[in-house]
């Protein structure tokens, strides 16, 4: 394969030389302005590459710090008698220490894990880590753009996710705690300083914080879509796009409508929290006595958040289908299967999240003549996800397959995708919902479906684009080792959570000591716990070889590794500001001429032989 | 910077992608203000809704706005002209104008708490107007610091008609009048649910 690459690349320069677009950009020598001494090269940087390193890491950075809450909250669930008293170190107040020398986790604390868990994983990590870090890779690579439409509006989208994390992270070391209403912030818990500890100051800066997130959201995604519809290279015409960029492109729709809303959601909420105002608070009684606030509506809230909550769960899962789709059609060595039906998919899940909202609400006193419509819409979307799952599998079907660690983690992802998404069927039936509501089904549903798979698809893509952000490649097998005991493992936590749902488990309890009901389910919580333990050191295993890789890797030698046709991979190992060192190539064909014609694939920059139809 | 979005465009379209980006911006912050309006109308189909009239001073602070985005088109008109003193002082008073709504605004806050009785905090039907117009205003306080920008362009650098300076101008005056346009919007979508 390497002669065959090898060969080809000489070929794609000199054809991006011969055909290639000469905009002059590097006659204005402005490239150091970029890059001219460590600041503007690794901290302030306008690169969308280095931008997209720095969302990378800062989302591994919080990554690590929501999943070791979760340890902490798996072992109070699995082992609520053991002592936590070696903890104490770590958490200080919120272990507290009785004469026998045992420590108990206070639940407050465990609330305000378990809310900032939530939080960080679904904004920090599976937002900004996942669509930040790869729509900044891909999106001027893959469209053959110089940079961003706005590179120093890019820029600042990093800054303000930067600071929004800097805001959560101090708000954990509040003397009252983070805030610990649940990720979703419902009033009056959100609303009522007095309601606990984190509605404080916790909430306050909690809010700020996910405000500045908003805008570095929004920040990136007007970039995104600028970008995509503006500076596309001669000949890349919206059919010729790849996967990736359709989903980026249309996930950046999703969050410039959905976020503001939540930002209405959370003005109002400070409003009734700090001026006295009752948009979500109602007649609320507190030790006896009568709070000043009449008539709110809670569910208004409610509303509000899953305007944008909803679209939120397909602003983390159109990314990785994105990444998966070109993984998987690079590493079959195949053309993606159906890749019109594939971009209509995703326009009509990106549609659809639009009108199921409520479904998170059925049991809130939302009318349940009006929660039909949700269940009809919902159930909808099971269409294009259900295209989407068999195109996968049908470009996997007959493929030269190569395991490598980004297509394993790719087949993981469809498989996470299908258990998740069945569960999905289930709970977006109002009626099924009156049963399932609020149990650790709904846990694994969307742990699986939206938490597994988009941490799936965005571990394919690293792995994938390794080689094009470092010029190296990660070891392959660690890689392995842990996509095996990442897959397995986050099975065998989720997989045991649907029993532990059917059975009736309420989610958010503190200790089930009390309910002989749940009793016999000890052991299984055990068993969940320590699965967890286990997935969490095999994400050791996966940050140490990112780092020992970025230093250590096995160097890349050619320009296109995996012998892919986007263009990013026409661009130099190391490539720097502006990304191609003279011309931008221009596109000739779509992104997906795998196994054509007896090659093995052909480049986007190779013009169409005579007589030669232009993919799909 | 500017180099990357103008030079790697093949006239794929006629607007600038940094125009664009607004235009994107724009429709999120219409995003925020939709988001309240159908709050607005879900409360008060629950009752509990105290009627006012709508502060007159609203109507003054919005001939205030709309003044001030007829004198920024001109304003613009005249730059292109290069008539430096007209560009200049109706810039200025286009910007004065945009003070004297927020000031309005404030006196309109101030009639629905002492005319209408309705402080923060006594009903929803005013909390709300509250709170969008506070946003609102918000807004507009952030082209005001656009339109100080431009004053600063005007009075500091040489009258000069090149591209560049026509782009941040056409900029400026898409901001504006957007917010005089999302205004008037929730000015009729008022005046419409107290009907």
């Amino acid at each position: 394969m390497a002669t065959i690459a090898k060969e080809h690349l000489t070929k794609e320069e000199s054809l991006i030389e011969e055909l290639g677009f000469d905009d002059h950009f590097h006659d204005h020598h402005h490239g150091d302005k970029y890059q001219s001494n460590f600041i503007t090269t690794y901290i302030f940087s306008q690169d969308h590459k280095m931008i997209a390193k720095q969302f990378l890491i800062t989302g591994m950075f919080w990554a690590l710090i929501g999943a070791s809450m979760s340890i902490i909250f798996r072992l109070q669930l699995g082992f609520p008698e053991e002592s936590m008293a070696w903890l104490k170190p770590l958490l200080g107040k919120w272990i507290t220490i009785n004469e026998a020398g045992i420590g108990t986790l206070a639940p407050e604390f465990y609330y305000a894990l378990v809310t900032m868990h939530g939080t960080i994983i679904v904004f920090f990590v599976l937002t900004a880590g996942l669509s930040g870090t790869f729509s900044n890779l891909l999106i001027p690579l893959q469209v053959g753009a110089r940079d961003m439409a706005s590179p120093m509006l890019n820029m600042f989208s990093y800054w303000f996710f930067f600071l929004a994390g800097l805001i959560m992270f101090f708000s954990l070391f509040l003397s009252t705690g983070p805030f610990s209403g649940g990720w979703t912030a419902y009033p009056p818990l959100s609303a009522l300083p007095q309601a606990s500890e984190g509605s404080g100051a916790g909430m306050t800066m909690w809010v700020i914080s996910l405000v500045f997130f908003v805008v570095s959201v929004l920040l990136g995604g007007i970039n995104y879509i600028t970008t995509v519809l503006n500076l596309r290279t001669k000949g890349m015409n919206m059919w010729r796009l790849p996967l990736t960029i359709w989903a980026f492109f249309v996930t950046a729709i999703l969050g410039l409508l959905s976020f503001p809303v939540l930002v209405s959601g959370l003005l109002l909420v400070m409003f009734d929290k700090g001026l006295g105002t009752s948009f979500f608070l109602s007649e609320i009684f507190i030790g006896g006595a009568p709070l000043d606030h009449v008539g709110g509506s809670p569910v208004l809230y409610q509303h509000l958040f899953w305007f944008l909550g909803h679209p939120e769960v397909y602003i983390i899962i159109l990314p990785a289908m994105g990444l998966v789709s070109e993984v998987l059609s690079v590493h079959s060595r195949k053309p993606i299967f159906g890749y019109k039906a594939m971009v209509f998919s995703i326009l009509a899940i990106g549609f659809l999240s639009f009108i199921v909202w409520a479904h998170h609400m059925f049991m809130s006193g939302v009318n349940p003549w009006i929660s039909n419509f949700f269940v009809l819409f919902t159930l909808i979307i099971a269409v294009p996800s259900a295209v989407k799952v068999f195109n996968w599998i049908t470009t996997l079907y007959g493929g030269n397959v190569r395991f490598t660690s980004a297509c394993l983690f790719s087949i993981g992802f469809v498989s996470m995708f299908i258990s998740g998404g069945l569960t999905g069927i289930f709970l977006g039936n109002s009626a099924i919902d009156i049963q399932m509501h609020d149990t650790y089904f709904v846990v694994a549903h969307f742990h699986i479906v939206m938490g597994i798979a988009a941490f799936f698809g965005m571990f394919a893509g690293i792995y994938h684009w390794f080689p094009k952000m470092y010029g190296r490649f990660m070891n392959e097998t660690l890689g392995k080792m842990h996509f095996w005991g990442t897959m397995i493992g986050a099975y065998a936590i989720f997989w045991p959570m649907h029993y532990l749902g059917m059975a009736g488990v309420p989610r958010r309890y503190y200790l089930f000591s009390n309910f002989d009901t749940f009793s016999h389910f000890t052991e299984m919580n055990k068993f969940i716990t320590v699965a967890a333990i286990i997935v969490f050191m095999f994400q050791i295993l996966f940050v140490v070889n990112f780092f020992y890789s970025i230093f250590k890797g096995r160097k890349v030698t050619t320009k296109n590794p995996w012998g892919a046709t986007t263009l990013e991979w026409t661009t130099p190992i190391n490539a720097g500001h502006g990304n191609w060192p003279g011309k931008i190539p221009t596109v000739q064909r779509w992104a997906y001429d795998y196994g054509k014609d007896g090659r093995e694939f052909i480049s986007q920059v190779e013009p169409l032989a005579e007589g030669e139809e232009d993919g799909h | 910077m500017d180099i990357v979005a103008k030079e790697n465009t093949f006239k794929r379209s006629k607007i600038h992608p940094k125009k664009f980006a607004l235009g994107v911006a724009c429709a999120s912050i219409v995003m925020m203000f939709v988001a309240l309006s159908s709050a607005y109308m879900v409360r008060e189909a629950q009752g509990n809704w105290v009627e006012f009239a709508i502060p007159t001073k609203f109507f003054f602070s919005t001939a205030a706005l709309l003044t001030s985005s007829l004198c920024l088109h001109f304003s613009y008109f005249f730059f292109k002209k290069e008539q430096t003193v007209l560009y200049r002082s109706l810039l200025t008073t286009a910007f004065f104008l945009g003070i004297a709504f927020v000031a309005f605004q404030y006196q309109g806050w101030n009639q629905i708490m002492l005319e209408a009785g309705l402080p923060l905090g006594a009903n929803p039907s005013a909390d709300f107007v509250y709170a969008i117009t506070f946003l609102h205003a918000a807004h507009v306080l952030g082209g005001l610091i656009v339109l100080i920008m431009a004053m600063i362009h005007a009075f500091y650098l040489k009258h000069r008609v090149t591209e560049r300076r026509k782009l941040r101008f056409e900029m400026t005056i898409l901001y504006w009048h957007f917010v005089d346009f999302l205004w008037l919007y929730l000015l009729l979508f008022l005046i419409f649910h107290k009907m």
